[in-house]
């Protein structure tokens, strides 16, 4: 059976946007080459503190974007928080399973650990290394401890606003001493970089791993469990 | 060299671009909302496909960073929206029982 709308008019219309998307795409990969930005950015990344030139994009040239990522983060969290109470967790799992997170978890933040720390010259930093700590609090989920190994309320609200509080802490001392928003200055770029990239990755796995559970933290832990 | 790299350039992007369409169909097509929030996802995974291939420059030189950037907040972003969403659907099966 053929519904016209479904199976001829849609499939149609996606066709003519392909065909613009890629003409479009086209064009812009063979055309005149203009003045990119990519030669801008990669002539000032010596003065970035950082070696890695998208570290420096993300963290120095184009800082208030990351901090407004943080923020739509958070926001995420707060919203799924608003929704209700997290669903009860999965059963505690059995040997097997649970010794094979009881491995995993101390390997995946020492993981998050080298992330952080390699971002300043190689492929890496605080993403990464966040959504490395997230996915070992989603192991510990599905292994079935309740908080996700996070900590208790009060504690987990800290730190998930850390990253932005850190981050717009820095920017406004930075405009107090008289540099402007998030101008590092040379000499300190690689530390303060390295202050918001670790308050970021810390408040970025907890996040992550608080919308896992779905909703508001249970108020406390429930007894019985092996944490 | 040049025409290598626009073969590659081209067959990601081509890649990401039927990725955009096939989400497109799929976010148009089907009624539950689960499936409209896997098909968000994988146009989302287009788009970065195509930022990427226009980010690269050869397997040699290093790649444009700003379109790495841009995907690496795109992905957080993706990901935000996603649990959000996914929070709001739990909520909303739980009104309708």
């Amino acid at each position: 059976m053929i519904r016209p709308l479904e199976h001829i008019i849609i499939p149609l219309g996606l066709i003519a946007v392909g065909g613009l998307l890629g003409w479009s795409f086209f064009l812009a990969v063979t055309g005149e080459a203009g003045e990119r930005l990519a030669a801008v950015a990669l002539a000032r990344v010596p003065d970035s503190g950082v070696s890695n030139p998208v570290t420096s994009v993300l963290l120095n040239f184009r800082a208030y974007d990351t901090l407004l990522e943080l923020a739509v983060l958070l926001a995420a969290l707060l919203g799924i928080w608003s929704l209700g109470a997290a669903a009860p967790g999965f059963q505690p799992a059995a040997s097997v399973l649970d010794g094979m997170v009881n491995g995993f978890v101390p390997l995946l933040i020492l993981s998050a650990g080298y992330m952080l720390w390699v971002g300043a010259y190689a492929p890496g930093g605080a993403f990464q290394a966040g959504a490395l700590l997230g996915s070992a609090g989603v192991m510990l989920a599905l292994a079935g401890h309740r908080n996700a190994g996070l900590p208790s309320e009060g504690r987990l609200r800290l730190l998930v606003a850390l990253g932005v509080f850190v981050f717009a802490m820095t920017g406004l001392l930075l405009m107090v001493v008289g540099d402007g928003f998030l101008t590092y200055p040379p000499s300190l770029a690689k530390w303060l970089i390295l202050l918001i990239e670790t308050a970021a990755t810390l408040s970025i796995g907890a996040t992550l791993a608080a919308a896992y559970l779905g909703g508001r933290p249970a108020a406390r832990p429930t007894t019985g469990e092996t944490a | 060299m040049t025409g290598q790299v626009l073969y590659s350039q081209l067959f990601y992007g081509g890649s990401g671009i039927i990725l955009v369409l096939l989400g497109l169909w799929s976010f148009l097509v089907h009624a539950p909302l689960l499936r409209k929030l896997i098909a968000i996802n994988l146009m989302g995974a287009g788009v970065f496909h195509m930022l990427v291939a226009i980010a690269y420059r050869g397997i040699d030189t290093s790649p444009d960073p700003v379109p790495h950037a841009l995907v690496l907040t795109g992905i957080v972003v993706a990901v935000s929206a996603t649990a959000l969403a996914l929070a709001f659907g739990k909520r909303l099966d739980q009104d309708d029982d």
